[in-house]
């Protein structure tokens, strides 16, 4: 059935079963793609996006569950604050490696850093474990998250 | 010192090829010079220069996240004297003869961390000779001596007068002159790209969502598929019930072959959701009753008899006879799967009179003949588009999904695009080999080793992936690590055993061959200091003369590591030296066991000697990266079959490290001014006995078979 969802700001129409994750209407309905899909089951986070706000594994969000609700992805994220420095510390201190994770990477590290402008070892350890990242850039996240917190004071 | 390279010969690769320490199967001659056509200027395979300026450079590795599309632009830019700022990267076509890697046996691949050792010479020599006859050709427009004009950045500049013409300007004219037969390289002195941390070229795509890997094309019309393939390796599809499936919203077709099934739909959602309404009945075929025990206890049987011979040194068994202290073991890897973060996917347009592939691969030419083989078309009837890799690993060097993608777009009227669950993924990849190992030494009374006999079963990768690289029962993939030690050893014996599971494919895995060799032979180095009662880097430091270098990387993590002072209760050090992929590495891992057996690794500290260092940000994010994918698999990897099924499916268990479990890692590089070794992988092989070593320390259990799981509680 028809569906209408926010995405990024704009009202956006699809025709897809209500229990359609949201990732699957994003990549290959809209041709979003810079969200990823790795696991299909919440188990790696690089489908991360944000529903109002909050990080969510859009391979399980189904499309109803997104109705009235506010969807950010990665295409946009950059025009929000937190956002923003993230990407900036990513670029500044050369985060990605194979980069497939770092969108979902990014989605997590913002919210968090939206949430908590000075996050500690444990709270980055608590809002990142979820996300796998398989070149292993987990010491790099943790100094780009400290990064954009402290502005260009660094790590 | 300034080197003159002869370009006339045609041994155009012979300095880099002769590093060996990796894959050294054989040669190619030289990069003939690419055509040149109208304006634009095209000295060789490599670099492209438009009259409008604009400076192309064709990059026969693909980048999986290594950093090759920095390291391999620079070390063309070094030469030619342009910023990195200034060029366009373009993925090589498939081209086995401009772009085959020389340390592969000419096979276009990116693989063996061996891209800056294939292309350090080559590559430096391709710029040098653009950079001569642009050069010449300004110096010819302006009637001066070349010698008074020199190359900075994309222009040509004559000192006397101060005039200056852009690279594009020149292209023309410069096309029009002969390459020259040879080439002044720039002093190590003289380097600005070189050694300097040089910011990815590809990373601003990789943080907004716009980088491109063969999952996110798009084609116009594509279908998604995603495939259920026989859950036993060589069974069938019996039959199928694909009514339910059929009406699933999206669904648009039910694909059936040999030994899988796909959906193929508007989008992955239905695709997946019709997959799931399918039933398949499956004939198991001859693996129905495959275990990983009854691979293992083939490959220690095999260890019971004599294998080929890899290494011999003095006469290891005569000196075992008469040895004071005897130490014997057996150590055992897994089954490893290689889990990139792109699950695998391919997508296929078959046409009447031609075929489009749009896939990221490690092996372009040979995804071509893949498709063109499957689809029964002409070579040239079939077109590559390569993108970014979510990831290789050793993975992308293999074309099954390749294959497997154009079987099912054959039967597919228009584009589709072939994505696997994690599921499909993981239990339908191919492995890094089980290998089953007996090993045994002798000490002399004071402790020394003077016996060293080492025998090993398993699987050789290269057998099946560059047939004549495999020669009487040997490969140099299968037993690097094995042999060759760093060590000075007196009298050493080691024995290889090709046994080929049956059922399931095995492949190149990130630390290939090291990945289980320095697991047992700096495994086995513990147990023999252990045995001689001394210090495990004491132990080793005086074996280490005749190789300066990995004594120079061991003293280095032993001190960064505060190696020797007290550590708390449950706590230990471990250490682990590796020369590999033509690197030098030493690694220190700091574990913590608690009572239950649960192994945290706090920290690793790493000392590199990888020879000249092009990429300095990308060495140490390497040697991150190589740890923490050791850690991964130390720790948690192993890959099982029951019933010819392999048990685990998805990351719940098939396990990766992650943030919570990283522990600190400290990368200290070595000044050198040697030929630059790999780094790829380094990391990854030296990790595992580091860490097992460790649990040693801690606990005095020694741990001989991976992965450490639940091995270190005390019962």
């Amino acid at each position: 059935m028809p569906h209408t969802l926010t995405i990024n700001g704009k009202a956006r129409s699809v025709d897809v079963d209500d229990d359609t994750p949201i990732l699957w209407v994003l990549r290959d309905v809209l041709g979003m793609t810079g969200t990823k899909f790795g696991c299909g089951l919440a188990l790696c986070g690089a489908c991360t996006i944000h529903v109002d706000g909050q990080p969510a594994r859009s391979c399980i969000t189904p499309v109803s569950a997104a109705a009235g609700k506010r969807i950010t992805t990665i295409e946009a994220i950059g025009a929000t604050a937190a956002g923003k420095k993230i990407q900036q510390a990513w670029i500044a201190l050369e985060v990605p490696q194979c980069g497939y994770c770092q969108s979902g990477q990014i989605m997590s590290a913002t919210a968090l850093l939206a949430a908590n402008p000075n996050p500690t070892d444990g709270d980055i350890d608590a809002a990142m474990s979820g996300n796998v990242c398989r070149c292993g850039t987990y010491a790099r996240i943790r100094q780009g998250i400290k990064h954009a917190a402290n502005g260009k004071k660094g790590v | 010192m300034t080197l003159t390279v002869d370009l006339s010969r045609r041994q155009f690769l012979s300095a880099s090829a002769a590093l060996g320490g990796g894959l050294l199967i054989g040669f190619r001659t030289a990069p003939s010079s690419g055509a040149t056509a109208g304006a634009a200027f095209a000295p060789n395979a490599f670099i492209r220069i438009g009259a409008d300026g604009q400076i192309v450079l064709t990059m026969p590795y693909v980048e999986m996240g290594q950093g090759t599309y920095t390291s391999i632009p620079m070390l063309i830019a070094e030469e030619l004297e342009v910023d990195l700022k200034q060029v366009r990267l373009e993925h090589a076509p498939p081209n086995e003869k401009l772009y085959g890697n020389p340390l592969l046996g000419g096979i276009q691949a990116t693989g063996n961390s061996n891209a800056v050792r294939a292309s350090w010479q080559p590559l430096r020599q391709a710029g040098a000779a653009a950079r001569t006859m642009l050069v010449s050709a300004a110096a010819k427009r302006w009637n001066v001596d070349p010698a008074s004009c020199r190359a900075q950045s994309g222009e040509v500049r004559h000192g006397p007068t101060g005039r200056r013409l852009k690279y594009g300007e020149l292209a023309a004219d410069a096309a029009r002159l002969p390459v020259p037969e040879s080439v002044v390289l720039k002093r190590p002195a003289d380097f600005k790209l070189i050694g300097t941390p040089a910011k990815r070229l590809d990373t601003p795509a990789k943080v907004n969502g716009t980088a491109v890997y063969g999952i996110d094309v798009r084609p116009p019309g594509v279908k998604i598929a995603t495939l259920a393939q026989s859950p036993v390796f060589g069974g069938r599809v019996k039959s199928v019930d694909d009514a339910k499936a059929k009406a699933v919203k999206g669904v648009r077709q039910i694909v059936r072959l040999d030994d899988a099934v796909a959906v193929v739909a508007d989008h992955m959602g239905a695709a997946k959701k019709g997959l799931a309404a399918l039933v398949i009945e499956w004939d198991d075929g001859p693996h129905a009753y495959l275990n990983t025990e009854k691979i293992v206890a083939e490959l220690e049987r095999a260890t019971l008899i004599s294998g080929a011979v890899a290494q011999n040194i003095g006469n290891s068994d005569k000196a075992m006879a008469s040895a004071v202290t005897k130490v014997e073991a057996t150590y055992q890897v897994p089954f490893l799967a290689h889990a990139t973060m792109e699950p695998m996917n391919c997508t296929v347009h078959v046409r009447k009179d031609g075929c489009e592939i749009w896939v990221g691969t490690q092996v372009m030419a040979r995804a071509q003949e893949a498709a063109a083989k499957t689809a029964g078309l002409p070579l040239d009837k079939v077109v590559v588009h390569n993108h970014l890799l979510g990831g290789g690993f050793g993975r992308r060097l293999e074309v099954d999904g390749i294959t497997r993608a154009v079987q099912i777009a054959m039967q597919v009227d228009g584009p589709v695009k072939v994505v696997w669950s994690r599921e499909e993924d993981i239990q339908h990849d191919m492995y890094r080999p089980l290998f089953f190992d007996r090993i045994s030494g002798g000490l002399d009374e004071k402790g020394a080793p003077v016996a060293w006999n080492n025998r090993f079963a398993g699987s050789s990768v290269i057998a099946r992936w560059v047939p004549p690289g495999f020669n009487n029962g040997l490969d140099p993939d299968t037993t690097e690590g094995a042999i060759d030690l760093v060590y000075a050893l007196p009298n050493l014996h080691v024995e290889y055993l090709r046994v080929e599971p049956p059922g399931i494919p095995t492949a190149f895995w990130r630390s290939v061959g090291p990945s289980h060799n320095v697991f047992v032979t700096e495994s086995f180095m513990d147990e023999l200091a252990a045995a001689a009662k001394q210090d495990p880097v004491a132990y080793r430091r005086v074996l280490l003369d005749k190789t300066p270098r990995a004594k120079a990387v061991l003293e280095l993590a032993a001190q960064k590591a505060g190696w020797g002072k007290p550590l708390p209760k449950g706590v230990g050090r471990g250490v682990s030296v590796q020369h590999a992929f033509a690197t030098y590495l030493a690694q220190v891992a700091e574990v913590e066991v608690s009572k239950d057996g649960a192994v945290r690794v706090r920290r690793v500290v790493c000392a590199v000697d990888c020879g000249t260092v092009v990429n300095p940000d990308t060495v140490r994010a390497q040697i991150q990266s190589g740890i923490v994918f050791g850690v991964t698999a130390a720790l948690h990897g192993q890959i099982t079959l029951k019933g010819g099924r392999v048990e685990q499916s998805n990351f719940h268990d098939y396990q990766m490290l992650r943030m919570n479990e990283t522990p600190a890692i400290e990368v200290y590089i070595v000044n050198s001014v040697e030929q630059p070794g790999g780094m790829g992988e380094a990391g990854t092989s030296a990790l595992a006995p580091a860490v097992t070593n460790a649990i040693f320390a801690a606990t005095g259990k020694r741990i001989r078979k991976l992965p450490v799981a639940n091995q270190a509680a005390i019962a």
